[in-house]
């Protein structure tokens, strides 16, 4: 495959006004990564501030209530500010930092990205401006808290459906606008080429980690790798690792919402089409006149109409597969989680959690099935209190 | 091409004869839709009357990233309306069969992708439509579209900006086809109060690679803007400007505004 295309899917459909900046953002981070003093220094915060290596947690309650031979889960939940966001966040303000950026720009739905940019743009002393739709900052208010406190400028975006869509649209205007000065750290592994690239190296350390945790303590590699599904980029970080081993089977969860079939949902695999959107092609949920649909789902982090293109080749070529779990569904694993392992998930990777009894019939009780288990769930306190009775 | 193109004609013809009057030609950006269904074809009509040399028929589409707030809003207000690819070809074949006006689309890739580029481009040739500009489709991405496009003499105008360099208008500016297309500024669309400082340069570097007609557009605010460019390209593309100029007045008082705008913008493209 050329560099950018995954199969039909990827590509760069930017305004002329950004192609340069997409090419010099490839060159740098090839540039990067090839740099023995960049990758030594990314490492070191990964372990110093970010607390990698996390851990791999064995789940035999939560194994047993869904009838699985074991679960061991990927703590992703433990990284530092709460989620897998910070690995990619502080990878690409690195590099925004060696390239001379001193401005950084980021979308946000859940806020995790955004804490996470913020977060690292601190550590590294950048200036900060997300993006986000105000009815994510309503619904992860504390996120936005969170931000500011860390030094970042959180802009109100008041645009279309108000949520992550539109947060990343306003990026790329300001992006265009301020093109020179200012770098673009998105987080997912969505966008235009060189930015899926960008983001699934930066979190294929996920993978790594979890392929080599699972072997030494399982003594084999897992049956099943699940995670959760909005963009991609967790899966994507996850599967990474595992797409050689053809006998691991790689599934990605996405958001349900209220049913594919009634429409409020953000399931693009699903339940999309092939299109373009934010400067890739991929599968995109649209009406057939080819507008963007609204979508909806509990997790605000996997409300998005698009995914990533790697994910739609991989869905594609049949070497993963994908399926949604709906709200309702996501609050029960939600529950599990908590109840069984004594771990409160994200509403996102909660979505992973309550697939687990559908990989049961799937793939057999007998599955030793790894989950990514990308953030954890002090965020969601307010969205679950008002739907979970305790 | 022994050929006649209708469509690209149009344009070398619209751009002949503002050279001949030694004007700048002046190109009306419009979202189709806007700001109604009934009221948008008198609208288009007025450009005309006030003197727009080519009209840019705007598809509207959920997620203009490439637009500023005047046409995101009016892009929202035609969605409202249902406004649809075909809608916009077919207020393009009306305004070529009345007025024998070159008619270009301008869009973003989704709307057409899902309209099928082979189907939009037999729409386009039997609308006597002269092509398509496309914001976030660059020569890169557009090799699926051209095949479409290109048996039926279709125009899939470039846009280039200050940031593009000198290597890259070197190989794409050549296979351009109508005009080119310079972005005035780094940014989004949308009336600013005075002209990017980028864009006399760009127009000078894109000319050595094309003795096709320059046109700039983005940022263009009103006649102050036209006249700077006098000399310096061969045309000038309002859009956001334009819109303004329909949202400010009564609603009974909008073609008349419209057309009073371009003819401002007409009266300031001449010497």
């Amino acid at each position: 495959m050329t560099a950018g295309r995954y199969g039909r899917f990827g590509g760069q459909f930017v305004p002329e006004t950004l192609m340069p900046a997409v090419a010099e953002l490839e060159r740098a981070f090839d540039e990067a990564r090839a740099d023995e003093a960049f990758t030594a220094e990314l490492d070191r915060i990964l372990r110093e501030w970010v607390g990698r290596p996390t851990p791999l947690t064995d789940a035999p309650r939560l194994a047993a209530a869904v009838g699985l031979r074991r679960v061991t889960l990927k703590r992703e939940d433990l990284a530092h500010t709460g989620a897998h966001k910070i690995n990619n966040a502080v990878g690409q303000a690195l590099l925004a930092r060696r390239m001379g950026k001193h401005r950084v720009i980021a979308e946000t739905g859940a806020g995790q990205h955004g804490v996470a940019t913020a977060a690292a743009c601190a550590l590294l002393g950048l200036e900060c401006v997300v993006y986000m739709g105000t009815l994510d900052m309503r619904r992860q208010e504390p996120n936005v808290f969170r931000m500011r406190l860390l030094g970042a400028e959180v802009r109100a975006v008041e645009a279309g459906s108000r949520t992550l869509k539109d947060a990343v649209n306003e990026a790329i205007r300001d992006w265009v606008t301020n093109v020179r000065t200012s770098y673009y750290l998105l987080g997912s592994a969505i966008g235009p080429h060189p930015y899926p690239a960008i983001v699934r190296e930066l979190q294929s350390v996920i993978g790594r980690e979890a392929r080599a945790q699972h072997l030494e303590r399982a003594g084999r590699l897992p049956d099943v790798v699940v995670a959760c599904v909005g963009g991609g980029s967790n899966a994507i970080g996850m599967f990474a690792a595992f797409l050689g081993d053809d006998a691991v089977r790689l599934r990605g969860v996405e958001a349900g919402g209220e049913g594919i079939a009634g429409g409020r949902h953000a399931a693009s695999i699903v339940g999309g089409r092939e299109g373009v959107l934010h400067g890739a092609r991929t599968l995109v949920l649209q009406d057939g006149a080819g507008q963007i649909r609204e979508t909806h789902s509990i997790s605000a982090g996997l409300d998005y109409p698009g995914v990533g293109p790697e994910h739609a080749f991989l869905s594609a070529s049949g070497r993963a597969e994908y399926v949604s779990r709906e709200d309702a569904e996501a609050l029960e694993g939600f529950r599990l989680l908590a109840r069984t392992e004594g771990i409160i998930p994200a509403l996102e990777p909660a979505h992973a959690i309550a697939d687990l009894a559908h990989v049961r019939g799937r793939h057999g009780a007998d599955s030793e099935v790894l989950v990514c288990l990308s953030g954890r769930g002090d965020k969601d306190l307010d969205t679950a209190i008002a739907r979970l009775a305790p | 091409m022994t050929v006649a193109v209708r469509g690209a004609d149009r344009i070398a013809r619209a751009f002949a004869r503002a050279r001949e009057e030694r004007r700048l030609a002046v190109l009306v950006y419009l979202t189709v839709g806007f700001p109604d269904r009934d009221a948008f074809p008198a609208l288009a009509r007025a450009a005309l009357d006030g003197g727009a040399d080519v009209v840019e028929l705007g598809v509207p589409f959920s997620d203009p990233l490439a637009d500023g707030a005047t046409v995101q809003r009016a892009s929202e207000v035609a969605l409202r309306a249902g406004v649809t690819v075909d809608d916009c070809i077919r207020e393009g074949a009306a305004l070529v069969v009345e007025r024998d006006v070159p008619v270009l689309l301008m869009g973003y890739t989704n709307p057409f992708l899902r309209h099928g580029y082979q189907r939009l481009a037999d729409d386009l040739a039997r609308a006597a439509v002269a092509g398509v500009i496309i914001p976030d489709m660059p020569a890169e991405e557009s090799a699926e579209l051209d095949a479409a496009l290109a048996p039926r003499d279709l125009a899939r105008i470039d846009l280039f900006a200050p940031t593009t360099p000198d290597d890259r208008l070197a190989r794409l500016v050549p296979r351009a086809r109508g005009f080119v297309y310079c972005v005035s500024l780094t940014g989004v669309t949308g009336a600013r109060a005075r002209l990017g400082e980028d864009a006399p340069a760009l127009v000078a570097r894109v000319r050595r690679h094309t003795a096709l007609p320059v046109a700039v557009g983005f940022g263009i605010g009103g006649p102050d803007q036209v006249r700077t460019l006098r000399g310096v390209a061969d045309g000038v593309v309002v859009g956001s400007a334009a819109l303004d100029a329909i949202s400010r007045a009564a609603p009974s008082e909008r073609a008349g505004a419209l057309r009073s705008f371009v003819a401002s913008l007409r009266e300031a493209a001449a010497p």
